[in-house]
């Protein structure tokens, strides 16, 4: 069953790239329309250096934005936890900043944080993308504890601090690790949607080598790029699955695999 | 039948509900130490809603709440095991326990007595998940006693367990009770299980809630499956029945 999972998906890629390659030389489809496979992985060879610098520096803005994400999405949601004045205060502009496109909002940052900085501007803008499914999945998660749970704690005295360590987080840490898979792909596109508004300032990111490569025709390397960011897309997904198997399979239902 | 030093009094408690509900209204309940009191009543008429308010859970808008000896550690157990799913038997018997700051390994070392008390020796490292209901009970009244409480508040523990579990969890309860010199609060609906297992049960009438009966038992200690079958038995229970009918009559 497993590897059938596997053999399926993989041969039908295969089936899919043969084809294309046939198609472009039978029909001898010009390179800057549609390139062949076998094109596209020549340029990937000839242009490796500047597809990994490219890779490295959009990647470097997503972990660091996803990570900025994580830490004050959990922050505002332990703060949302701990007080509804908090709570009524800012969740509708947090709502407004994650209903707002970041496209429409990139022009502003760039200008704030001024044109020397757009790496700047890109975190702010990932950030601002990757940040609100963490906060309301958090938020969400840590008010989901059992109301008889709570009862107990009580009973013994337990301090608020105790209540938040000992049983609101760890019922939230299924909601977060759910939000993260959900930001993790946020904080990839984030980051490309920016480079698209705002350009990639002196290190060129992948978001601005698929925009260049455009311009200049060299529809090969905008593949090959694109091929970069599905990969990277991917591995994060797993990278963020594998970490919610870790965490959980022990004892959530969510991870168990029944005996039959 | 018995003159127990008292442990708690309840004076003309009265609680009602934001909204207007009335749940209960001004009882008043003594209760000695030792004693193993059913609460026994029919769905809503108020049973946990008191049992909340000695656990102190819960404020009664009416009425004080004493404890004469001062107020004693408690155990409560709920309806529902209430584990934490993340946390192994063990863990989850040691909450109380860290929560009072005791030094973890005698933390450990008392939760994991308490769960060879309840017959789990062996399964301290079982996630709740992988525990069946009559188990996940046992790890949830382990917890209760793990602190060396004095008086055990129970609401309907055993409710959704089959009859036998439900049987084998009565004994094991009342063996708890006699080694420990437990004073129990046990809140249940059925006559059968609170005329087995109590020194005195009374019956709460329903909205608002008040005391319709008061029936002293015979003192449970050594009570099996012989008791249950024996027509001593079958006369407590008809007692316990009538009460319980009457008190339900009596509603306005
Ligand atoms: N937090 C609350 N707010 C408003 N009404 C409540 C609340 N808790 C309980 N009640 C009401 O008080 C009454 C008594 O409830 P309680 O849960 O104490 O009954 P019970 O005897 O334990 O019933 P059961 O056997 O079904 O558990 C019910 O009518 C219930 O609807
Ligand atoms: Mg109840």
């Amino acid at each position: 069953m497993n590897t059938l999972r596997l053999i399926v998906p993989v041969a039908l890629g295969i089936a899919v790239i043969v084809a294309w390659e046939f198609l472009v030389r039978h029909f001898g489809v010009p390179k800057f329309v549609l390139p062949a496979p076998s094109l596209i992985a020549a340029d990937f060879v000839q242009e490796f250096p500047k597809l990994m610098a490219a890779t490295w520096t959009t990647l470097r803005i997503v972990a660091l934005a996803f990570a900025l994400a994580l830490v004050s999405g959990v922050a505002g949601a332990v703060l949302f936890s701990q007080s509804r004045i908090a709570e009524l205060a800012f969740y509708p502009y947090a709502v407004i900043l994650q209903v707002t496109p970041v496209v429409a909002i990139a022009p502003l940052i760039v200008l704030w944080v001024g044109y020397d900085h757009v790496e700047r501007a890109l975190l702010i803008l990932a950030w601002i993308v990757a940040f609100f499914p963490i906060l309301s999945g958090t938020t969400l998660g840590l008010k989901s504890a059992d109301f008889n749970l709570i009862d107990l704690f009580r009973l013994y005295g337990a301090s608020r601090w105790q209540i938040l360590w000992r049983l609101r987080l760890p019922t939230a840490l299924p909601y977060l690790l759910n939000a993260m898979k959900i930001s993790g792909g946020l904080s990839l596109i984030g980051v490309i949607v920016a480079e698209f508004a705002a350009g990639t300032g002196s290190d060129t990111g992948l978001g601005w080598t698929i925009i260049e490569s455009g311009n200049r025709l060299h529809i090969a390397t905008m593949f090959a790029a694109l091929a970069i960011l599905s990969v990277l897309g991917i591995a994060i997904f797993f990278l963020l699955t594998g970490l919610e198997w870790l965490l959980l399979h022990r004892w959530h239902e969510s991870a168990v695999t029944r005996e039959r | 039948m018995d003159h127990k030093r008292p442990i708690l009094q309840l004076s003309h408690i009265g609680k009602t509900f934001e909204g207007g509900l009335k749940a209960i209204a001004d009882l008043s309940l003594g209760i000695g130490e030792g004693e193993f009191v059913s609460l026994l009543g029919p769905s809503g008429c108020g049973k946990s809603t008191v049992l909340r308010m000695v656990a102190g859970l819960l404020q009664p808008t009416a009425g004080i709440v004493e404890w004469p000896g001062g107020r004693p550690e408690l155990g409560f157990v709920f309806q529902e095991p209430t584990l934490m799913p993340w946390a192994d038997a063990l863990a989850n018997v040691r909450l109380p326990l860290q929560l009072e700051h005791v030094r973890r390994d005698e933390a450990d070392a008392r939760a994991a007595q308490a769960l060879a008390r309840v017959g789990l020796a062996g399964f301290e490292r079982a996630y709740p998940r992988a525990l069946s209901g009559g188990m996940k009970m046992r790890v949830s009244i382990a917890r209760a006693v793990a602190a060396n409480p004095k008086l055990l508040l129970m609401d309907e523990p055993f409710a959704a367990l089959d009859e036998l579990t439900r049987q084998a969890l009565n004994d094991d309860l009342l063996k708890l009770w006699a080694e420990d010199g437990l004073t129990v609060i046990f809140v249940t609906h059925s006559v059968f299980e609170s005329t087995y297992l109590s020194s005195r049960i009374v019956v709460l009438t329903p909205r608002p809630g008040a005391i319709g009966a008061d029936i002293a038992m015979p003192p449970p200690h050594g009570r099996d499956r012989g008791y249950r079958l024996s027509p001593e038995f079958a006369d407590n229970a008809r007692k316990v029945s009538d009460a319980l009918r009457a008190a339900m009559e009596r509603r306005p």
